[in-house]
């Protein structure tokens, strides 16, 4: 176990693994989500109250969700960074700062095309619509941060730092907006509790959900190789590989 | 950069420990604040400027002012805290006063704090003193003017508190007034929301308490956790000189 734990500390081998296990990602990711979403939008029966426009959920459930736990796994990452000094979660905070970015906006995104024709507006300031733009505003925080720091040790340690300070914060600003004013729906599943919808209807989403777990896996995946590449660039294990390309 | 007075600084005394560092350090802040008197005021004059546009760009409607003034007067004073907070450890890091904090003896997070606590007497607390001008000028009821400075006494302390992660954070950047606006901004809503939420319900007559009970829960958190988070912030930014 703590072998492993070692290994990843080492960018060489952390490319090797990675670059074994993207395909498999990749590949998997496409045909999880072509079923998915073929299930969800094609297969799966219409909503009593909302028609064809709930289909969006395949999208906006799987992308919500991302959006908020990658943010903890980047405060995970952070801890990490800020113990061992490990360079790869620096190298994981560096990636999936853009891709929870992009999950987050995605979510908003889809969330307002549903909202125009489901509340008739496509923009309520509603507590979990708030949030989540909060929560995009923090991803771009870290992203602004780390733009203006050149030091890469700087760099990886103080956006370590911001992320482990948001991480605590999100709480708090999810409970306060909440206070503030609810009007969406609450979450459609819950681990603790049986789906307020049909098998017909969650299955597919489950396997979205899936999905969407390995399409990110595979881009956090592939942006970290990007980044070890620039950040070993005078390594010698970096010049062979690239010149073996 | 403003000319920095000669003030004596004895951090690194052993005698009277902690204790006795952290008073000096509240005391070089009030002697540096109160040399550079202009420094006071812009903070100030920024907060009435903000305050003062929504009348003349919305509307000077007694009604609206009614309505929106709390809100208003609560992100003048959000917005200004962050402005001046951007100075907060600027001149330290500039004169290498911020190495000496990190060298001494004492631990850096109570150092940290004593700073943070001389700050907010010396550039929030006028702020919020002149609060009760502002709410007659936006037509508010006195007991709405009293409320309003209640939670602004309670909240602004969460703001620098919090504010001061981020300029640690950001202090050997250049240019990073706008930065810092950036990423702290999100963390400053619970307080917002709380904040004006007292208001609103003393407006409507209802109690109080559960909304101050909540923003001073948000301060003994931040008391207790950000000057650690500001500490460890210092020593990455010192290293990065």
């Amino acid at each position: 176990m703590w072998q492993w734990f070692h290994k990843l500390g080492s960018p060489k081998w952390f490319f090797g693994i990675a670059g074994r296990l993207m395909p498999w990602l990749g590949w998997s990711a496409l045909i999880v989500l072509t079923a998915g979403v073929v299930w969800g939008l094609l297969f799966a029966p219409a909503d009593y109250q909302q028609g064809d426009s709930y289909r969006i959920i395949f999208i906006h459930v799987p992308s919500a969700y991302l959006g908020q736990s990658l943010y903890v796994a980047m405060a995970v990452a952070g801890v990490v960074g800020l113990v061992w000094r490990m360079k790869m979660a620096d190298t994981f905070i560096a990636s999936a700062t853009a891709v929870g970015a992009a999950m987050t906006f995605l979510a908003l995104l889809t969330g307002a095309v549903w909202g125009k024709p489901t509340w008739g507006t496509w923009w309520v300031w509603d507590a979990r619509l708030t949030s989540m733009l909060l929560l995009l505003f923090l991803y771009l925080g870290v992203m602004a941060l780390r733009g203006a720091m050149e030091d890469p040790d700087v760099r990886a340690r103080a956006s370590a730092i911001l992320v482990i300070v948001g991480v605590v914060n999100i709480p708090i600003i999810k409970y306060s907006v909440e206070w503030w004013n609810t009007l969406h729906q609450p979450a459609t599943i819950k681990v603790t509790e049986a789906p307020s919808m049909p098998a017909s209807m969650w299955v597919p989403l489950l396997i979205c959900l899936l999905g969407f777990h390995l399409l990110v896996a595979w881009l956090i995946l592939w942006r970290m190789r990007n980044d070890i590449l620039l950040r070993e660039r005078r390594a010698r294990w970096v010049r062979d590989w690239v010149l073996a390309q | 950069m403003r000319s920095e007075p000669r003030v004596p600084v004895r951090l690194q005394e052993q005698e009277g420990g902690w204790p006795r560092a952290a008073v000096e350090t509240v005391r070089r802040e009030w002697l540096i604040a109160f040399r550079n008197r202009q420094d006071l005021m812009n903070p100030l004059v920024f907060f009435v400027l903000i305050v003062s546009l929504f009348p003349l760009g919305v509307s000077p409607e007694p009604e609206f002012l009614r309505q929106a003034g709390p809100g208003i007067v609560w992100v003048a004073a959000l917005l200004s805290i962050l402005l001046s907070l951007n100075l907060l450890f600027r001149n330290d890091y500039a004169d290498g006063h911020l190495e000496q904090w990190v060298l001494s003896p004492q631990p850096l997070a109570l150092l940290a704090l004593a700073r943070v606590a001389a700050v907010w007497v010396t550039t929030v607390l006028p702020l919020v003193l002149l609060v009760p001008v502002l709410a007659v000028m936006l037509h508010l009821s006195p007991g709405t003017g009293l409320v309003l400075v209640l939670t602004l006494l309670v909240g602004t302390p969460v703001l620098v508190l919090v504010g001061a992660i981020g300029a640690a954070l950001t202090v050997s950047l250049r240019g990073s007034g706008v930065l810092l606006v950036l990423i702290m901004t999100p963390f400053y809503v619970p307080v917002l929301i709380f904040g004006t939420g007292a208001v609103t319900a003393a407006v409507e007559g209802a109690s109080i308490t559960g909304h101050l009970a909540l923003l001073g829960a948000m301060l003994s958190l931040a008391v207790v956790l950000a000057p650690l988070a500001i500490a460890g912030a210092l020593r990455i930014s010192v290293s990065n000189g």
